[in-house]
């Protein structure tokens, strides 16, 4: 054999020389490209597959999950996730890891894309600078990220209303933020809510900025009319949070710190001007305060001046006497208006007004809702009364409502009614209209007697008439005639009787010229 | 065992070929065929050497031909990898188990089987053991002929690749491990065509 074939011979052993050489590379590579693994441990394995689920950071599939088994106190499972490599600093204390999966809010809808494809695993890397390998995935993906600029408020408030986490924060209509998150108070007095506002609109944010629910629709009907209020269409369904500064002006710095809100129930109590005085009085009621509540408004002459602020059942264990007494709040500051008087002292100006008559009265505010309010109101026929400090508390004097007046005034009359003797009027009753039944019988038997007895008489007896009638118009025929002789004697009667009247005028005529005719007898009539 | 006169021993050459028998020419020179001008070889030259080469590197390959993906399958339900095992193994879930077997057999068993034979073989060449040389020879045969089905799966998946391109919807990708496959396939046949099965007789006739 030649050289130059025993070389050729020999460069047969290139071709597992390249092999070993690839199959070395596709090794290291292998082991290079294998990232950190990590767990996840999570409430429900629901669309986590082995080697099919995908970890994603801002869309990009860095990861997968490559086993799924159940913690070791079986309450959650533990998803074991082999990331790429340089994913080392995305691991630290704070990175949060959640199911991305078709989710149906009543804002948003997100996640479509995994009904076809599966769920994924989403991802936003903490700031912390600790390392961490083992994570507590989260149930719901989280509403702000942590690179998402703006900032995080603290709001309380006395119930969590219809906001839910990922409702809208709107400043004038406008969403600027979302419900990050909300839990109760430790004691279990309230809610605390916290909100997150996006930049820069975070900055509208000041010192006294009020927050309140924007959830529902606020309808109020007033003198102009029905306004309709509501935030959103979005807000009507899901809830939101508002919030506005009043007296705003761009000057005032936002606020710094870290400071906690109150979040009111509706705009109109948010916005309320607060009132710095405050007193209390009692008001002591002997009626039913059914449908007076904690909070309803008491009222001077239609202008709201307070509220309820407590409402009690006073029993006395010695009398049994019962008694129900309200407290009210009242802000005198609205009852002295702008006139900057000195503040008078707890009850001066109250005391005034009471003995000028006026009292406290419970009023319908509702027909539909039967709410009461309470009325003060001038009643000048009322005694004469004058506050009470009764144990520290002063005590306005009450009046019986409109309504509990009408209330007695009608028992009163059905008591009068009551005392009529109903019963023996109506035995008396009863015995007259016997007595008229049997006087009604016996007219009815003389009717019956007369038909049966006089009737065949008066009909012979009208036969009769009838025929004496006849006669008569025969008679009367025979006189009445033109050439009856009786008519003719009669002409010739009166004819005698005109010419012995025209006689008697003239002797009538001569007596009145010669009255002493009756006497001489008549003379001639040339003597005069 | 066997006394039968050969052809090297009667200094005659077999075209690899036209398989004319012709004599061989005195030592030193190159025999070529007088019919077809093919050099001539007594023996399949640098047999062993080639097939030792062919088959380490052939099992390097093995490895990441069955553990690398074949075929990446992108679609709108997300993308799936699929190796050699992965795929018998969901064909044999999803109860296809006829082509389940079919595929394990061809893909893996059959290099794999193929490999070991081939390396048995040259062995035992290597070490001029003279033990059943008519079994050794059938063995040959064997895997001689079963070899290009191993090609079975690259078919498949080259035709799949070509078929399955619906942009967005889903299309399918070659994965490394089919070229490692593929390579191992290719290897084992070219190692088989470079053994010469008559060196397990040349030992027996130099025994005695």
């Amino acid at each position: 054999m030649t050289p130059h074939r025993r070389w050729s011979l020999q460069l047969v052993w290139l071709i597992p020389i390249v092999a070993a050489l690839t199959g070395g590379w596709l090794a290291v590579k292998a082991v290079l490209d294998r990232g950190p693994t990590i767990t996840i441990s999570f409430s429900t394995a629901e669309g986590l597959e082995p080697e099919k689920t995908r970890v994603k950071y801002h869309s990009v599939d860095i990861g997968r999950v490559t086993g799924v088994a159940f913690s070791e106190d079986r309450k959650s499972v533990v998803a074991s996730v082999e990331l790429s490599m340089q994913t080392e600093a995305f691991l630290v204390a704070d990175t949060r890891f959640w199911v991305v999966r078709p989710r149906l809010t009543g804002t948003q809808i997100s996640g479509l894309g995994t009904l076809l494809s599966g769920a994924y695993i989403g991802m936003d890397v903490g700031s912390s600078t600790e390392s961490r390998r083992k994570f507590a995935g989260l149930d719901v993906p989280p509403i702000v990220t942590v690179d998402l600029p703006g900032r995080h408020f603290r709001l309380h408030a006395d119930d969590l209303g219809s906001l839910d986490v990922g409702s809208p924060v709107y400043f004038r209509r406008v969403q600027v933020g979302s419900v990050v998150a909300y839990e109760l108070d430790k004691d279990g007095a309230g809610v605390q809510l916290r909100i997150f506002i996006n930049a820069p609109n975070d900055r509208h944010v000041k010192a006294d900025t009020r927050f309140w629910n924007a959830s529902g629709v606020d309808l109020s009907l007033d003198a102009s009319g029905i306004r309709l209020n509501t935030e959103s269409i979005a807000s009507m369904l899901v809830g939101g949070v508002a919030f506005q500064t009043p007296g705003e002006s761009a000057q005032t710095p936002p606020v710094q710190g870290n400071p906690n809100f109150t979040l009111y129930p509706d705009r109109g109590k948010a916005m309320r001007l607060p009132d710095a005085a405050e007193e209390t009085y009692q008001l002591i009621f002997d009626e039913s305060v059914r449908g007076l509540s904690v909070g309803a408004p008491v009222d001077f002459r239609g202008v709201v001046v307070g509220e309820v602020a407590a409402i009690d059942v006073d029993v006395d264990s010695t009398s049994g006497d019962t008694r129900i007494p309200v407290e009210v709040r009242l802000y005198p500051d609205r009852l002295r208006g702008k006139s900057k008087q000195a503040a008078a002292a707890n009850g001066v100006l109250v005391g005034k007004l009471v003995a000028n008559g006026m009292r406290a009265q419970l009023r319908s505010g509702s027909l539909l809702t039967g709410q009461l309010f309470v009325a003060l109101d001038f009643f000048p026929d009322s005694p004469k009364a004058s506050v009470l400090n009764r144990g520290g508390r002063v005590e306005i004097p009450t009046r019986a409502s409109s309504l509990l007046e009408l209330q007695r005034t009608l028992s009163r009359l059905a008591n009068k009614l009551d005392k009529l003797p109903i019963e023996a009027t109506a035995s008396d009753l009863r015995k007259s209209l016997k007595a008229f039944e049997s006087t009604l019988s016996a007219t009815e038997r003389a009717v019956t007697r007369i038909d049966k007895d006089l009737t065949p008489q008066a009909a012979r007896t009208l036969a009769d008439l009838s025929h004496a009638l006849t006669k008569v118009e025969q008679g009367l025929d025979g006189l009445a005639g033109d050439n009856a002789p009786i008519q003719t004697d009669v002409r010739e009667t009166l004819r005698e009787i005109s010419r012995a009247a025209e006689a008697l005028r003239n002797l009538a005529d001569f007596l009145e010229r010669n009255p002493g005719a009756i006497l001489r007898g008549r003379v001639e009539e040339h003597a005069q | 065992m066997s006394t039968a006169p050969t052809a090297v021993g009667l200094g005659l050459l077999a075209c690899e070929v036209c398989r004319l028998v012709s004599r061989a020419p005195p030592p030193g020179n190159d025999a070529h065929c007088p019919r077809c001008g093919v050099t001539l070889h007594a023996r399949k030259p640098a047999s062993l050497a080639r097939t030792w080469a062919f088959l380490i590197a052939s099992m390097i390959l093995y490895a990441p031909a069955n553990f690398l993906p074949i075929m990446d399958t992108s679609s709108l339900f997300g993308t799936q990898s699929d190796t050699i095992l992965s795929g018998v193994a969901f064909l044999w879930t999803s109860g296809s188990w006829v082509l389940a077997a079919l595929v394990f057999f061809a893909s893996i068993m059959v290099p794999l089987t193929k490999v070991i034979a081939l390396a048995v073989l040259a062995a035992s060449v290597q070490m001029r053991a003279t033990w059943h040389p008519r079994t050794r020879t059938r063995l040959y045969r064997l895997i001689a002929s079963a070899g290009r089905w191993s090609m079975l799966d690259i078919y498949v998946v080259t035709i799949l690749v070509a078929l399955v391109q619906i942009s967005t919807l889903a299309s399918i990708h070659v994965g490394p491990g089919a070229a490692a496959f593929g390579a191992v396939v290719v290897l084992t046949m070219f190692a088989a065509e470079s053994f010469d099965p008559r060196l397990i007789w040349d030992i027996l006739g130099e025994e005695p």
